[in-house]
């Protein structure tokens, strides 16, 4: 018998309520071979669980993001995400991602520690003086890599509103029918167009100019492909770490024990964040399929040539095959090789970024406040792609 | 004429963003990326953009005169 003979699950799994991983995934890494799942819109596909069928999906060329283009992407809404840079295959994918590389290098963003933690001082000090209860998410998680993004691309923090919606709505699963999917998109474009048209008139030193330049001097990208890229990097800049914030705080409150020892030893903060990274399942199930090129055998089955791939990270992260206590939090864990900015040529450009937002942001917040604990009740985003508090209330 | 690959054990992290972008240059044995040769045909323009694109800058790329030539700056 094999998993074809069996309708598809209907999928994703986890709830959006909380940052459990659903109990369906362990069954789905135990059973030989990939499970068949059916998201609400697009084609059937398969659904890979373990570590090594993920970075095998994720990292071998066999598999592409371009593919989706042709297909009925499985998808959590009814508007196609045409993703930019995220639905191109090498080396169209290679040119971009050059031209934004440098920006994001350990090296470079390593430069801005400084000025994350001076910005992490003045947010706590706003908090202290505001006093408890304080909404996390508005008053720290939000700000921290929004400032953080908009300097570095330049766009103007005071726009954080604005973009903020169009942000939501494209991260959102929810009963947008196309047509307002579209039209979010084209304004956040316009938005972003007349943004360029001023760098263009008054080149900064901003990565925004930097592309203009690259476009404008070296043709080494078209508008459009300049316009989604600042998009781009404005949406995904911001909207994960301020997500994994507060989903990282919740996670070490629920474990006691981790957050003793942290704060007993900052210097963990390292693998801390690393571990969190791992630990915490930050998407409500997978997305950006990958299209086999050719028969391709994962895990035991044969994917043909034009099915698509789902991923599910937070299951391959919590693999026993790959980690040792897969299941249990352990924030002095070395050698953790975890999927959660993924794997191959879409890794998560970003990474050493919000690598150093994250240990900046947590490791000041609960140094801070030794008391910290929630104060009220949380709201959850529902129905998007990311899950996370959308409001969470705390006190010290 | 050749150039000469190399990657840094100490800064890979595995990403495997060299080996997804020129698999027949690089491979993931494991955790970390290596050369799957040390010298490759020169002007092989697909090492540069894969050392240009590398999280870490982990990867270098000689030229025949053992100068640096990638990642470029």
């Amino acid at each position: 018998m094999t998993a074809t003979d069996h309708a598809p699950l209907a999928y994703p799994f986890n709830s959006g309520q909380d940052l459990d991983l659903s109990e369906a995934y362990e069954r789905a890494r135990d059973t030989p071979g990939l499970l068949r799942v059916r998201m609400q819109y697009g084609e059937p596909a398969w659904l890979a669980t373990r570590y090594a069928d993920a970075r095998l999906v994720l990292g071998d060329q066999r598999f592409s993001r371009a593919l989706s283009l042709e297909h009925d992407e499985p998808r959590a809404s009814e508007g196609r995400r045409d993703s930019g840079i995220l639905s191109m295959d090498p080396p169209d994918h290679t040119r971009l991602r050059s031209l934004v590389a440098k920006a994001f290098t350990v090296r470079q963003v390593e430069k801005l520690r400084p000025q994350i933690r001076e910005l992490t001082t003045s947010l706590l000090d706003a908090m202290e003086a505001a006093g408890p209860p304080v909404d996390l998410v508005d008053s720290y998680a939000l700000p921290i890599p929004v400032a953080v993004i908009c300097r570095l691309l330049g766009v103007p923090e005071r726009d954080r509103p604005q973009f903020r919606a169009w942000s939501d709505a494209a991260l959102s699963t929810s009963s947008l029918t196309a047509e307002e999917f579209d039209r979010n998109r084209e304004e956040l474009r316009s938005y972003m167009a007349d943004l360029i048209a001023v760098h263009r008139a008054g080149p900064r030193d901003d990565l925004m100019t930097a592309l203009i330049e690259a476009r404008d001097h070296g043709d080494r990208l078209s508008e459009l492909e300049l316009v989604d890229l600042c998009v781009g990097i404005l949406v995904a800049g911001h909207e994960t770490t301020a997500t994994q914030i507060p989903n990282f705080v919740l996670t070490l409150l629920d474990h006691p024990q981790a957050l003793a020892r942290l704060r007993a030893e900052p210097t963990l903060i390292t693998e801390a964040i690393e571990e969190l990274l791992r630990f915490v399942p930050l998407g409500s199930g997978a997305g950006q399929a990958r299209y086999a090129r050719e028969d391709v055998e994962v895990g035991g089955t044969l994917v043909r040539a034009g099915e698509p791939v789902l991923v599910a990270i937070g299951a391959a992260n919590r693999d026993a095959l790959r980690f040792t206590e897969a299941g249990a939090l352990d924030i002095t864990r070395g050698g953790n090789a975890h999927l959660g900015f993924g794997h191959g040529v879409h890794h998560c450009l970003g990474a050493p970024l919000a690598r150093l937002e994250l240990q900046e942001a947590i490791g000041a917040l609960v140094a801070r406040f030794p008391r910290l604990h929630i104060a009220g009740d949380i709201t959850w985003k529902t129905e998007m792609l990311v899950r996370g508090p959308r409001v969470m209330p705390v006190g010290w | 004429m050749s150039w000469r690959l190399s990657v840094d054990p100490g800064e890979c992290m595995g990403s495997g963003m060299c080996a997804g972008t020129a698999p027949d240059l690089f491979a993931l044995d494991g955790d970390r990326s290596r050369p799957v040769r040390e010298h490759i045909p020169e002007g092989d323009e697909r090492a540069l953009d894969a050392a240009d694109i590398c999280p870490m800058r982990a990867i270098s790329v000689q030229n025949a005169d053992g100068r640096k030539i990638g990642p470029r700056e």
